[in-house]
């Protein structure tokens, strides 16, 4: 039980996780590529044309993935922020930053490709459905975490007053999905779901689960290599700092 | 004397002897729901039909902007670290501090609603269904808005962060507030709607001044 935590605790220290981060960071970047290149060759070249759809539905492939990591890295947001509100760790603060951003680019992503798949098969860019709307509104969220934590000098309070913010966040997001499912009129049914199995062809099925692998890997790749700088930043000051600059200024 | 009596009293007595912040933000509701039928026009039948919407989000920004107030005045002068340094319990103290706020800018707002509904020529079975989801809903936001306002404390450019943060999270109030009015007028009944308003209200009475001392404590520390 002891020798458990102090392997994982020895890596909430600041310094042994930039290692490990810079030792991850590139295989996952590299592993993300690859996927995403073989989910697209699979996607947009050899997936069969849907009977109904045309082309237009291949905007899943990116749409699809882009919406479950948007709701994922809320989800992983709120995980680091307990952790640092519980064990007041310095890194997970830093953790539930480097996500942030990736977490809001993928709900932007999801939200614009959806607006692209929508004008052909809907006629029109925007229709305020349930699920349309709650992705909008976890798009306010992740912008509103964005915001306050930039807003606040003290990072350990930036940290805190986020990490907060993020676990309000996320005990509303049911809430407020549930909500808004009032009006749930437009949207076509969930295509892969669980229990039913799925209503898609094998091809197209494996290529949208590589897309979601490539970016669940790009997503924590980007994290670790933002993590990195946000460490180097805030300790800037301590003396392993320093001599890691030294090293590598004589390196170059 | 009791703490929470004294905070209580405090509140609304420094409130009153500065009648014109409280009355901004009544004001404003009256404006901004003035505003939409020039911007939207006469039509008496769509007016009926968008006022639950209107009035809602009306009261919804009168209420955000009146949350500002709530805890920066005390956060200047020190009064609110003497609360959390007191031995009288912080969530306690935050749950006073935002009833006296209620007390303030959102009880006004649902007694005023009836009159503004009157110019969108709602029935008296929808003002009174409006009065009714006003009253659940706005103690609602003010809780919801509390922890937003204890997290901007201090912060630059605390005003409009902090309804970047809260209007989100309002977004179920709002939903269920004006949905509720509707419901009355489309011949469906409110009680649902109004029962959901108020499982809300009481989860959100029971958690949010807890979060809200946990913010204040951050934000003193």
């Amino acid at each position: 039980m002891t020798l458990h935590f102090k392997f994982w605790f020895r890596f909430a220290s600041p310094q042994a996780f930039y290692a490990l981060a810079g030792r991850l960071w590139p295989g996952l970047a590299v592993l993300a590529t690859l996927l995403g290149l073989w989910g697209l060759w699979l996607g947009l070249c050899v997936a069969p044309t849907d009977f109904q759809q045309g082309q237009a539905y291949r905007i899943i492939f990116v749409h699809v993935p882009a919406s479950w990591m948007s709701m994922v890295i809320y989800m992983a947001m709120a995980f680091w922020a307990l952790l640092g509100l519980t064990f007041n760790t310095r890194l997970s603060g830093m953790m539930t930053q480097a996500l942030a951003p990736t977490g809001a680019l993928f709900a932007f992503l999801s939200l614009w490709t959806g607006a692209l798949w929508g004008k052909p098969m809907w006629g029109a860019w925007w229709v305020w459905d349930a699920r349309l709307t709650s992705e909008l509104i976890l798009f306010f969220l992740y912008l509103g975490f964005i915001g306050l934590t930039a807003a606040i000098d003290d990072p350990r309070r930036a940290d805190k007053a986020g990490g907060l913010l993020a676990l309000v966040g996320a005990i509303n997001v049911p809430i407020i999905y549930f909500s808004v499912r009032w009006w749930n009129t437009l949207h076509q049914g969930a295509s892969v779901s669980m229990t039913q199995g799925s209503s898609m062809a094998q091809t197209m099925l494996t290529a949208m689960l590589l897309m979601a692998l490539s970016f669940w890997f790009y997503a924590i790749a980007v994290a670790l290599y933002r993590v990195r700088t946000l460490i180097l930043v805030r300790e800037r000051n301590t003396h392993w700092v320093g001599e890691l600059l030294k090293t590598e200024e004589l390196s170059q | 004397m009791n703490p929470y009596w004294a905070v209580l009293r405090r509140d609304l007595a420094l409130a009153l002897r500065r009648k014109n912040e409280v009355l901004t933000a009544v004001f404003f509701f009256v404006v901004v729901a003035s505003l939409f039928p020039l911007g939207i026009g006469p039509e008496m039948g769509t007016l009926r039909l968008i006022a639950p919407g209107i009035l809602w989000v009306g009261a919804l920004l009168a209420s955000m902007l009146a949350l500002g107030r709530l805890f920066a005045a005390d956060h200047q002068d020190g009064s609110l670290e003497q609360m959390v340094l007191s031995s009288a319990s912080l969530p306690g103290l935050v749950a006073v501090k935002i009833l006296a706020h209620w007390l303030l800018s959102g009880l006004p707002l649902v007694l005023l609603a009836p009159v503004l509904a009157l110019q969108f020529d709602l029935s008296a079975e929808a003002i009174g269904v409006l009065m009714a989801t006003l009253l659940l809903g706005t103690p609602l936001l003010s809780l919801i808005g509390s922890v937003g306002a204890a997290l901007t404390l201090g912060v630059r450019g605390a005003d409009v962060l902090l309804s970047l943060l809260v209007l989100p999270l309002y977004i179920p109030a709002l939903v269920f507030g004006a949905g509720a009015v509707q419901a009355q007028t489309a011949g469906l009944g409110a009680s649902a709607h109004l029962s959901i308003l108020l499982a809300m209200l009481l989860v959100a009475a029971l958690f949010t001044p807890w979060a809200c001392a946990v913010a204040l404590r951050i934000a003193l520390e």
